[in-house]
């Protein structure tokens, strides 16, 4: 068998192992997108109120806040981290804006503008406690999560505080600018899920971030400062966060300080069913969205058919566990 | 020839480590237009000199001048910016990118600072790829392509750099013929009048097919270089095994007629073992030598349940038995005494008492789930005082102890459990030298009273003069078995450095040699009958 033969042989099987390996890759997304359209599919033959235009807008609606809490999880659990800290992070941004503009009698651009930069704060915290301290992303961000809830009582004094006087503020989740039929916060959401597709898809930020989860000591070794982008990806996180607080705020028009926690983990769930590995290197900023879908399309139709609030949590858990089980499955069949 | 300065010139370059003299007035030349091939057995030095070149390490005291200019690197990134690429034998590649994103990786083309240039991206390593003749294309995701193809992604990163000298660590570890075929004609194209290449490798055949010279290096220290054409593979070996054996040990209790005890036959995994075989006889010290990766470790874990296996029969005193895991091992009375003892054999946090007691706890040392500390505790006391482990109690925690008097505390948990065959791997690494000393009358003692032993061992004197009969091994297959007469240095790495023949089912997979194919699907067949 001579060289050149050997080339040529392998040169043959080149182009199918390209499609194959990017079939491979879309598949998880397909899967999760088909799960979303069979389930979409079902509560709109089981009940006869859930496929309707209202009810669909606010399925959109009430995915804004873990939707937007995902994508920054989507960023840092790519690249093998977690972050536990975005549901308390979220009620602290939450705070933070009715501090500025109620009380400090901020204009509310100002205020939204404090709230997302604290988030980015909090991020920022939390990648250098990662990064620097070298502290496990678990611990360090489960450390932030209660620091954040704690400091939203305090500054709140465990006291919901209320946009009464900035009827503005509200409008920034239920208002419908350009005219549009959805509220502006599915509008806020969508230009998240386009920013963030292309910072993952279009920029070394997003390079790195798969990079460091693929191989992190590889990725150091090729000359990339892999603390610094830690930092980088942890902050964006936060500023997610950040925009998070404010949507949740402007919703209900008020900062509810006692709440949050949870919001993470279904933020997690979201980028897990979405077909992210939590082991870092693979995922996408579809797959999330799409994640984020299938759990607000669940909680939404169990509750149009009635099913108590309880069986639904169980519900949600059996699908995670299918989702996951399902990716790895199809994984070991590759190999 | 000779009269061109060199490439790469290191001279008297020593590295130590906590306890090792790693490297010992190391020299190296390396001439511009040559492969030079650098060899010695496992622990030479080797990885060592790489990793200084390379920049990982730093030197204690030496010279190395590039070029002749001074050559200082602080990191393998600025290595390969002054034109000096290693590539390693574990790789450096992201799988979950593409072949492009990994080659550019650190130095993507950029539309501005941020933003990525994919299209440009992709074209460049296109472009490289085809000037390299690889069969890769850009767009492949690496952890979906063959241990061949990763490393051709590896060459191509490296020379992405414009690399004037690449260093290869055991580059065709993992490659079949037909794949080391296309690395040579690879490493042929890359060589020019201002480029070399330094190839490390322990297969005499392949180097005498690539290299221009050979460099043999043994215990940290340089002994000679030779030209490839004037030497022979015999010459290589003695220069890099030519130390002698202490004096008069020699193997005790030798005898050939023993009941077999283990017999293990065409043993395979999915990763590494093919059709490995031998027998293991009552009271006998059987060894296992071979280079690192040969899969002897491999071998034991496949036997004790560690590892899956594939196919292959084991069978104990003529009894065919199946082993899942290492407890069912255990109840077959077959302990395994891991070369990582810190990792795999101690519970480092505990006491002695506590380490000694483990593996028979179940059995003896327990009542209705409570723990019989008494009886464990002078169990303990009795294996402390018979293996003379040097501790002021059995409740020392045992990170306190030396290497010896861990693995002594290893020895012991192994004893109580009263185990028939015991597999030491490594049993001397890191202990020193008066502690080998009694871990080898420890082992013979063991053999005497009708234990049977496998001892794996990387350091030659030891095998030869412990083992009763030895078992070579080479890239997961069995190269040789030698009885305790027949074995000498030489003798034994012959076999280690044999390429076992060429595996079809390898062949297979690339699509090669049809006749070869219809070979293996005959014998496939009749193993599973």
């Amino acid at each position: 068998m001579t060289a050149s033969a050997a080339t040529e042989a392998q040169e043959q099987h080149t182009p199918v192992e390209a499609v194959t390996s990017t079939l491979r890759d879309k598949l998880q997304q397909f899967l999760a997108f088909a799960s979303l359209i069979v389930i979409f599919l079902f509560f709109s033959i089981a009940s006869s109120s859930f496929l309707n235009y209202d009810n669909v807008t606010a399925i959109l609606f009430s995915t804004v806040v873990i939707g937007l809490l995902a994508l920054g999880t989507t960023f840092v659990i790519i690249t093998g981290g977690i972050d536990l800290s975005v549901g308390t992070g979220m009620t602290l941004c939450a705070v933070m804006a009715g501090v500025l503009i109620t009380k400090s009698g901020l204009p509310v651009l100002a205020g939204v503008i404090g709230a997302v930069l604290f988030g980015g704060l909090i991020g920022l915290v939390n990648g250098f406690n990662v990064s620097l301290l070298g502290i496990p992303p678990f611990i360090a961000t489960l450390a932030m999560m209660l620091v954040a809830q704690g400091l939203a009582l305090v500054i709140s004094n465990s006291t919901p505080i209320y946009f009464t006087d900035s009827p503005s503020y509200t409008q920034i989740s239920s208002g419908h600018l350009f005219g549009v039929d959805f509220p502006n916060a599915v509008l806020v959401l969508a230009v998240g899920v386009v920013i963030s597709a292309i910072l993952i898809n279009k920029t070394i930020l997003g390079r790195y971030t798969y990079s460091i989860g693929s191989n992190e000591e590889a990725t150091a070794l090729s000359g990339i400062s892999v603390r610094r982008w830690k930092i980088v990806i942890y902050t964006l996180g936060g500023l997610f966060t950040g925009l998070a607080g404010v949507m949740i705020s402007a919703r209900l028009a008020s900062a509810q300080p006692g709440t949050g926690l949870g919001y993470e983990l279904q933020a997690i769930a979201a980028v897990v069913i979405g077909g992210t590995s939590l082991s870092g290197g693979k995922g996408s900023i579809v797959g999330t969205i799409i994640g984020a879908l299938i759990i607000s399309v669940l909680n939404n139709g169990l509750q149009i058919m009635s099913i108590p609030q309880e069986w639904q949590n169980v519900i949600l858990g059996i699908v995670i566990l299918v989702a996951v089980y399902a990716d790895m499955a199809r994984k070991r069949a590759v190999v | 020839m000779s009269a061109r300065p060199p490439i790469l010139h290191v001279q008297g370059v020593s590295k130590s480590f906590p306890g090792v003299k790693a490297l010992d007035d190391m020299q190296l030349d390396v001439r511009a237009g040559e492969v030079l091939a650098v060899v010695g057995e496992n622990g030479a030095g080797k990885s060592t000199l790489m990793k200084l070149l390379s920049g990982v390490y730093e030197a204690d005291e030496g010279e190395f001048s590039y070029n002749g200019e001074p050559y200082e690197p602080t990191s393998p990134k600025h290595a390969q910016e002054l034109g000096i690429s290693i590539i390693h034998q574990e790789f450096n590649l992201m799988p979950d990118l593409t072949v492009a994103q990994n080659i550019f990786i650190g130095q993507e083309p950029r539309a501005s600072r941020f933003f990525l240039k994919e299209r440009r991206l992709n074209a460049k390593a296109r472009e490289l790829i085809e000037r390299l003749h690889l069969p890769i294309a850009p767009g492949q995701l690496v952890g979906n392509l063959t241990v061949a193809k990763q490393q051709m992604v590896e060459i191509a990163k490296a020379l992405s750099y414009d690399a004037k000298l690449l260093i290869m660590d055991e580059p065709t570890a993992a490659l079949n013929d037909a794949e080391v075929e296309v690395l040579h004609d690879l490493i042929r194209r890359f060589v020019q009048p201002d480029t070399a290449v330094i190839y490390i490798s322990h297969r005499m055949d392949e180097l005498k097919r690539i290299a221009d010279r050979i460099t043999v290096i043994r215990d940290g220290r340089y002994v000679g270089t030779r030209e490839t054409k004037e030497t022979s593979m015999k010459e290589v070996i003695s220069m890099m095994v030519g130390r002698e054996i202490s004096g008069e040990a020699k193997p005790e209790g030798v005898r050939g007629d023993r009941e077999v005890l283990l017999e293990v036959s065409g043993l395979s995994t999915k990763e590494l073992l093919k059709d490995v075989s031998f027998q293991l006889r009552k009271g006998e010290i059987l060894g296992f030598a071979g280079l690192m990766g040969a899969g002897r470790t491999e071998v034991a874990r496949a036997v004790v349940g560690a590892d899956k296996v594939d196919a292959g029969t084991i069978r104990l005193r003529g009894r065919k038995v199946v082993i899942h895991h290492p407890a069912e091992a255990a109840k077959h009375r077959i302990g395994y005494l891991s070369e990582d003892r810190k990792q795999f054999g101690l519970l480092l946090e505990q006491e002695v008492n506590a380490n000694i007691g483990l593996s028979a706890l179940r059995e003896r040392f327990q009542s209705w789930g409570f723990v019989k500390d008494r009886a464990m505790r002078k169990t303990s006391k009795e294996y402390v005082g018979r293996l003379r482990i040097k501790t002021p109690s059995v409740a020392q925690t045992v990170k306190n102890l030396s290497g010896g008097n861990q693995q002594k505390v290893v020895i012991a948990k192994w004893l109580v459990k009263d185990c028939d065959i015991l597999i030491f791997d490594e049993p001397t690494r890191g202990i020193d030298v008066g502690a080998k000393e009694e871990i080898y009358r420890l082992l013979n003692d063991l053999a005497s009273d009708g234990k049977s032993i496998i001892m794996i061992s990387s350091e030659l004197p030891e095998i030869l003069r412990m083992s009763h009969r030895i078992v070579v091994m080479s890239e997961g297959r069995v190269t040789g078995e030698l009885t305790a007469a027949e074995a000498t240095q030489e003798s034994v790495m012959h076999y280690a450095t044999l390429r076992p023949d060429e595996n079809p089912e390898d062949a297979e997979e690339l699509g090669l040699d049809p006749v070869l194919t219809g070979a293996s699907t005959t014998e496939e067949g009749r193993e599973e009958t």
